[in-house]
């Protein structure tokens, strides 16, 4: 007791110390397991491959000069093609969705419950889920050809159409709860007041309701757009070996091709994108933080 | 004040949600170029009845008609009923600058660009806005008065012959509540546009009101000008909720040239009802404070009423002196007077004191029941 009420009194009278013992478990993580391991990561993406994998010193920017091969930009082009597409597809399916929960009163949280039950199961299980579905022998073939629409099974697996479908499906929810959070705060007495000015239904839309949920439609495209880029799994299960996007090449220089440098260097590329669209998003808020 | 056409009429307008009656058989003609308040404590339906004007609500099946200049609206949308509104929230846009928040309107109906400038900044200097200075600014830069103001401007820049005002000054400043109510009188005499006005502040509604509707339990408790609703309030709810009260029960007893006798436990008094009283039933009197004086115990003057108390408090508040009897049959009452200068002309009634609380019987109000 009076050992307790020492410390207290102690870090009471040092507020300084006080929150450098609040910060120091989560920095220190950090620093351990984000900082060290990202500078490794710059340091191996500047050193050659290894013999048997691994790297050996001397420094070169070879990887770097590498990853810039029609090749491999070709694979970085088809990865933000695709984000920006799946980004896309998740902001128009996602927008009405949120709006309905938003509007909702009754079904609200049952509502918000099935948008998060995903969450509840792992990914990789639900995109071999995807692949019963998708598959020739599978749900969605196995029903067509049953009713007589088709005599030969679509090719819907291993296909880019595929990709966007599991990407879409996976991201779909980081969509949605931002989005329903700025409508969900929006002052309804804001559509009335456009109402009684003589705005119709769709300009209460387009000119009350959609620019004040810009910065919930900034976040989600972010939220959905980064882990697109990165996203490795679902080209992979559901894009076979022909739909590479920059996360498998990442994964595979590190497993398969064992060229550990080459894949930070590319790791370190798309790692840019990914702050360059950050500062991007943060620049938006700062206007948006002036509208408010 | 009113040409004598009213410009909206209610009509035993109903509206419930689910099994409540939030506007129960509402009637009620609002003149045209009225300033017309609803007054009332907050869930007496003061806000649900303009609401249901505005074009917000709609009355129940069967629950009464709405017209305005004469024209049935129950059915139509807000826009088309020629109504503006100023809410209590402001509800401005936050996305929107003061100038784009005020050309709001204008724009839905496809105004040409220069005419909604002029417009827009007419419209602001009539809410003495400077527009040079407000126009580029979002809301949030503009403290609550002048939120207020580009609010009212919003509203009156479309020229509506109504303008709907719920609670607007709620949020303000008690110094800023009372030069904007002044304000706000002006505009409603400068402009001609009727003015429905929802508060629950009676001195506010007494304040600017050509008329005023009393609203309780849904209900319209009372309607009239402000004198009419301060000097003869008709229930004990208005004669309470409208300034303060004495209420003093009894039974009627006997009508002489007017005059009626009432009579309690140990005490009588008389009445000058403005309305037929049935003898020998319970009444129920209204007396304001500064209607009441107070003498010695036994120098009543004659043809005033008088009943016997003691001082049980003497509350000094610079324009008046507030006395508390505690009267001999039991109840208290507030005496006030003019305060004649306590450090020349003291009061002679200390905290004890004997004294009678005497008023003249045509200064009370018999009083109906509230329903």
């Amino acid at each position: 007791m009076t050992l307790r009420r020492r410390v207290l009194g102690w870090f009471s009278r040092r507020p300084g110390a006080a929150a450098t013992a609040l910060l120091s478990p989560g920095v220190t993580w950090l620093l351990v397991f984000f900082v060290v391991p990202i500078a490794l990561m710059l340091v191996y993406s500047t050193m050659r491959r290894g013999l048997y994998g691994g790297v050996v010193p001397g420094f070169t920017m070879e990887n770097y000069r590498r990853f810039f091969d029609p090749l491999y930009l070709g694979i970085l082009r088809r990865t933000v093609v695709w984000s920006v597409g799946c980004t896309v597809a998740c902001l128009v399916i996602g927008y009405p969705v949120a709006y309905v929960i938003a509007r909702a009163t009754r079904w609200r949280q049952l509502l918000l419950l099935l948008v998060v039950l995903p969450f509840w199961t792992s990914f990789l299980v639900r995109t071999f889920a995807m692949i019963f579905l998708l598959r020739d022998s599978g749900l969605i073939n196995g029903l067509l050809l049953r009713i007589g629409l088709i005599d030969q099974p679509i090719p819907l697996l291993y296909t880019p159409f595929a990709v966007m479908l599991g990407l879409v499906y996976g991201f779909l929810p980081l969509m949605i709860l931002p989005i329903y959070a700025s409508l969900e705060k929006l002052d309804d007495t804001l559509l009335e007041a456009a109402e009684v000015l003589g705005a119709s239904p769709r300009a209460r839309f387009f000119q009350v309701v959609f620019p004040l949920s810009l910065p919930g439609v900034a976040a989600g495209c972010l939220l959905t757009f980064i882990p697109a880029l990165g996203s490795f799994l679902t080209s992979d299960l559901l894009g076979g070996a022909k739909q590479v996007m920059v996360g498998n090449l990442i994964q595979n220089q590190f497993t398969v091709a064992r060229n550990w440098p080459f894949g930070s260097a590319a790791a370190f590329v798309v790692m840019g994108l990914v702050v360059g669209a950050v500062f991007g998003y943060l620049r938006r808020r700062d206007v948006e933080a002036l509208t408010r | 004040m009113g040409s004598g056409r009213p410009v909206v009429e209610l009509e035993a307008v109903t509206k419930s949600f689910g099994a409540t009656k939030a506007v129960d058989q509402v009637s009620l003609e609002i003149q045209d170029g009225e300033f017309f308040s609803l007054l009332g404590p907050s869930g007496c339906g003061k806000t649900t009845t303009l609401r249901l004007i505005a074009g917000f609500e709609i009355p129940d099946a069967g629950g009464g008609e709405i017209r305005i200049s004469g024209v049935r609206v129950n059915e139509k949308r807000p826009y088309d009923r020629g109504v503006g509104m100023v809410f209590q929230s402001y509800a401005l846009f936050p996305h929107l600058d003061v100038g784009r928040n005020v050309g709001f309107g204008l724009r839905q109906r496809g105004t040409p660009e220069p005419e909604i400038a002029g417009r827009v900044g007419r419209a602001l200097e009539l809410v003495r806005l400077d527009p040079a200075t407000y126009s580029r600014r979002r809301p949030a830069e503009l403290s609550g008065g002048q939120r207020q103001r580009v609010a009212l401007a919003r509203a009156l820049v479309l020229e509506p012959k109504i303008l709907l005002l719920d609670e607007p000054l709620g949020a303000l400043d008690l110094k800023l509540r009372k030069a904007m109510q002044l304000e706000l009188k002006a505009l409603n005499r400068t402009l001609g546009i009727t003015f429905v006005y929802v508060t629950h502040d009676q001195e506010e509604a007494l304040t600017m009101s050509d008329r005023i509707a009393v609203m309780d339990l849904a209900r319209v408790a009372q309607l009239g000008t402000p004198a009419d609703i301060y000097e003869n309030p008709r229930t004990a709810f208005v004669a309470s909720f409208i300034g303060e009260s004495n209420l003093l029960e009894g039974r009627a007893a006997a009508t002489v040239n007017g005059l009626v006798d009432v009579l309690g436990d140990g005490f009588r008094y008389q009445v000058r009802p403005d309305h037929p009283v049935a003898m020998g039933r319970a009444i129920k009197i209204a007396i304001r404070p500064e209607w009441m004086d107070l003498v010695e115990p036994g120098a009543v003057p004659p043809g005033e009423n008088g009943l016997p108390g003691t001082v049980d408090e003497v509350i000094y508040l610079g324009e008046t002196i507030h006395v508390i009897v505690a009267l001999d049959i039991g109840s208290k009452v507030k005496v006030a007077l003019r305060n004649e200068g306590q450090l020349i002309k003291p009061l002679p009634w200390v905290r004890g004191s004997r004294v009678a609380a005497a008023w003249l019987p045509e200064d009370a109000q018999v009083l109906e029941d509230d329903r």
